[in-house]
């Protein structure tokens, strides 16, 4: 990759284990689970009834309270969204507006809004159904919905900026008002790709020069009776409800599906120069990325290729990036979220690019935990790679034993252990729709 | 050593029609795609009119392929079609002689339209009038009865880079950006700095979108954002005139080839024009305002701008994002003076959306391709229905004749809800 070189400077995941990098690394070491049964609706009718939820998270715990009043426009995942940042920023030791006013910013380093850039993975954002159901409610005739009371009058029961609760940019769009962002702004839709695909194309802007400063990932809710039902529909889903903690059962042979989860995460990538301008502590710095599609079928876009064609076009793309061969790889931090064909197409795809060396590459993968919440799993999935890097451990797969045979990589099942690495990988693809994307993290030495 | 980013294939599905020259000609020629909503009964909302894509047929564009992706929605119908359009009009079809690993696909696509009946008929049955809650046990069982997966799935907003991706096997890098009404220019400038770094030698890029469905138009409505000339649709989008109320909501595509020269001179193909800069910023003002005094439009020209090595005296037409809002087209006169100075009078801006009306992720996309238009014919889009002038709005607006001109360089603009501002500048290739 020409251009500058690119470090992770900052690190916010939101998820069910944790919120901030410190607790969420403890929780990851100590294999703590995040999945129950789920809280926020009762979810009795629904085939999986588990999931991972993040209970009492406030907007006003992460904006200043000139901006507090906007939380009645924010979707949860733009909730998630904007918390992520607060403790991305807050982490990287940055001083924004927000933090400003909150009298969270001393010793904060103060950064060119305009030299400062987003780039925000978000999903296709569930309406609140409650909220609609009631209105739509209103426009019912004899239990038939009436086209003509709804125009008349029940349309009016949905606050003026209803939509503007449910555009996916609104992520993008809280955070950077919040934290002044005015740099290079986008938006990424697709899936559990998303989170990747938006840290690649941040630490592109960086690596060229656009901005000084992006702050990218991703956040999702699923935790919501529209999309579990979704994800039922599709099929994706684990029936283990009466054992929450081990139905999320990644690359294990006995997997069954995933679990739904709310969550996201928002790191802090930095122009090397400038973070060591203002004696930032580096977690890592990003050496590589690719991206590559399935494009394997159109009419059934939830099927994966059955060899992992896209997954592995994305990792030979990111490695090449990155200037290395496959043997360097120390550990792969993985996405299989612990469906039958997924799972197995990721395995199969990772062992065609690594080969013999596949035995020697540590893998990593936190889903147990986490459960799949969509566009913000892969920027949870990275910052927990980043933090394995950093501290030189990797923590337990702690549902993946024993391992399908189909599954052959060497999954850290047990554990934390320790692991000194130089280059770690991290994965992700879009469950449905093809998209894949993988990330090189190095280890930063200076 | 910079590697250059050439157009060589256009394809687009309008309210005016879905052939390149036939739409470009009845913009020239002023006329209105916009008329009453059969989409759904639109009846009672306060608008009863839209820019809807009419007689638009898949199995016609797609042919012996249409059975992969016959489950396919409205949206990602239109951007496939586009999409089939372009690559033959880039001559692709059938030579794969660009390797599919280095064909990508970059698409600002909307997400898809609800299964409305059938989500209405649970939220409907689930809504308990009484405890005023959902029922959420009653609305499992009519949802899981009621909906399907591949009717909820094709809805994601990637949907449409999916099917564009396996029907062309392009295996490259694949994404979708949503930023709102901005969404397809910044796709198409990402796509082209993507081909510049040597990510791809071929993207697939623009957008496709359609929001003329009961909740979509509810949303617009809510927000007052949509004109509500129910009585005189046709002439209802009026860009930069001091009448204008709102925007006119449209639907459609419109996908770009884009490709690195050295790969388009190699194997011979048209080159229509080439994309020389990209500016994108976010206002990082609020949710539901530009900041007032177009503080990101004006960044995201001058990025673009400063991109393509050029100043106002080089910009010969400017393709307005124009949307016919009170705000937008104050705010974006007001930029535009900000960036070309004393040279903003002589600058002809003008605003399809006039004809189109405004097919958000989408529009962006279209515009481009009416740039290349002009540039290959020497002849400016004019914005229709201009009658008032407005004092906010001191600029040529190219108003109701198209205009022949010497048009060599050409700065699209797209602003989206929210403060996301995107720029491109399309050069003749020389």
């Amino acid at each position: 990759m020409n251009g500058r070189r690119v470090v992770i400077s900052g690190l916010g995941p939101v998820t069910p284990i944790g919120i901030g990098a410190p607790a969420f690394w403890d929780a990851l070491l100590e294999a703590r689970s995040g999945i129950r049964r789920l809280q926020a609706f009762d979810p009795m009718r629904f085939e999986s009834q588990v999931g991972g939820e993040i209970p009492s998270l406030s907007v006003a715990d992460y904006v200043h309270k000139g901006y507090r009043k906007a939380a009645k426009i924010m979707a949860r995942d733009i909730v998630l969204a904007v918390a992520a940042a607060h403790q991305a920023v807050s982490d990287a030791g940055l001083r924004t507006r927000c933090l400003l006013e909150r009298g969270e910013a001393e010793g904060g380093f103060p950064v060119d809004s305009t030299r400062f850039g987003a780039n925000i993975g978000a999903g296709l954002i569930c309406a609140d159904l409650p909220e609609l159901a009631e209105a739509l409610y209103g426009a019912s005739e004899e239990g038939r919905f009436s086209f003509a009371r709804w125009g008349n009058e029940a349309m009016n029961n949905l606050t003026p900026l209803w939509l503007l609760k449910f555009l996916p940019n609104m992520l993008a769009c809280h955070v950077t008002i919040v934290h002044d962002a005015q740099g290079p702004s986008n938006t990424i839709t697709c899936g559990e790709a998303s989170s990747h695909l938006a840290i690649g194309e941040g630490y592109r802007t960086v690596a060229r020069g656009a901005a000084d400063v992006c702050i990218c990932g991703g956040a999702e809710s699923k935790t919501n009776p529209m999309a579990l039902l979704r994800q039922m529909l599709g099929q994706r889903l684990s029936r283990r409800n009466d054992a929450p903690e081990k139905a999320c059962r990644p690359f294990a042979a006995d997997r069954d599906g995933t679990v739904v989860s709310e969550g996201g995460g928002l790191v802090i990538l930095e122009a090397l120069e400038h973070a060591q301008r203002r004696g930032a502590r580096i977690y890592g710095e990003l050496v590589g990325f690719g991206a590559a599609q399935d494009a394997y079928s159109a009419a059934q876009p939830s099927d994966p290729h059955p060899e992992g064609r896209g997954v592995a076009l994305a990792v030979r793309k990111a490695l090449d990036d990155a200037g290395i061969p496959p043997q360097r790889v120390d550990m792969v931090a993985t996405a299989a979220c612990g469906l039958v064909a997924h799972d197995r197409a990721e395995a199969v795809g990772l062992r065609g690019v690594l080969g013999d060396g596949t035995a020697a590459t540590r893998a990593m993968n936190v889903k147990a935990a986490l459960g799949n919440n969509g566009a913000g799993s892969g920027a949870i999935d990275f910052i927990a790679a980043v933090l394995a890097v950093y501290h030189g451990a990797i923590p337990p797969a702690f549902n993946s034993s024993p391992l399908d045979p189909a599954c052959d990589l060497n999954v850290v099942t047990a554990g934390p252990v320790d692991a000194g690495m130089e280059y770690a990988l991290s994965t992700a693809y879009a469950l449905g729709g093809g998209q894949n994307a993988a990330l090189v993290i190095r280890r930063f030495r200076g | 050593m910079n590697r250059r980013v050439v157009i060589t294939g256009m394809g687009w599905v309008t309210p005016l029609g879905h052939d390149l020259d036939g739409v470009w000609k009845r913009l020239l020629a002023g006329e209105s795609g916009v008329a009453p909503t059969t989409i759904f009964d639109a009846r009672t909302f306060p608008t009863q009119f839209a820019a809807e894509v009419k007689d638009f047929d898949l199995r016609s564009f797609l042919g012996p392929h249409y059975e992969q992706h016959r489950a396919c929605s409205r949206n990602v119908g239109f951007g496939l079609a586009a999409a089939e359009m372009a690559w033959r009009h880039a001559g692709l079809n059938g030579r794969p002689d660009v390797a599919p690993e280095m064909v990508g696909v970059y698409l600002g696509g909307g997400e898809g339209p609800i299964d409305f009946d059938n989500f209405v008929a649970a939220a409907i049955g689930g809504w308990d009038p009484v405890k005023r809650e959902l029922d959420a046990r009653r609305w499992a069982e009519i949802a899981a009865a009621r909906l399907t997966a591949a009717r909820e799935f094709e809805q994601d907003p990637n949907s449409a880079a999916c099917h564009i991706a396996c029907r062309f096997n392009a295996q490259g890098p694949n994404f979708n950006t949503l930023t709102a009404c901005a969404a397809s220019t910044q796709a198409l400038g990402e796509a082209a700095t993507l081909i510049r770094r040597g990510d791809a030698d071929v993207m697939i890029s623009g957008g496709a979108h359609s929001m003329i469905h009961p909740l979509g138009v509810t949303g617009f409505n809510r927000l007052t954002a949509l004109s509500t000339r129910n009585d005189s649709c046709l002439t209802a989008s009026r860009p930069f005139d001091r009448t204008r109320d709102g925007f006119v909501l449209g639907e459609g595509a419109g996908i770009l080839i884009l490709e690195e020269l050295e790969c388009a001179r190699r194997r011979g193909a048209r080159i229509l024009a080439e994309i020389t800069g990209y500016g994108s910023t976010a206002d990082a003002f609020r949710v539901t305002d530009m900041h007032e005094d177009g503080r990101g439009a004006t960044g995201a020209m001058q990025g673009a701008m400063t991109d393509a090595g050029v100043g106002p005296r080089d910009i010969d037409y400017i393709s307005a994002h124009g949307t016919g809002t009170a705000e937008n087209d104050k705010v974006e006169t007001l930029a535009i003076r900000k960036v070309f100075g004393e040279h903003a009078s002589h600058v002809p801006v003008s605003s399809v959306k006039s004809m189109l009306g405004h097919l958000i992720a989408g529009a962006g996309a279209v515009e481009l391709i009416t740039c290349v238009l002009a540039i290959r014919d020497q002849i400016l889009p004019p914005t229709t229905n201009y009658q008032e002038p407005d004092p906010n709005c001191d600029l040529d607006y190219v108003p109701n004749q198209a205009r022949p001109a010497k048009v060599r360089t050409c700065l699209s603009n797209s602003f989206g809800f929210g403060g996301q501002n995107d720029t491109l500048i399309v050069r003749a290739f020389e």
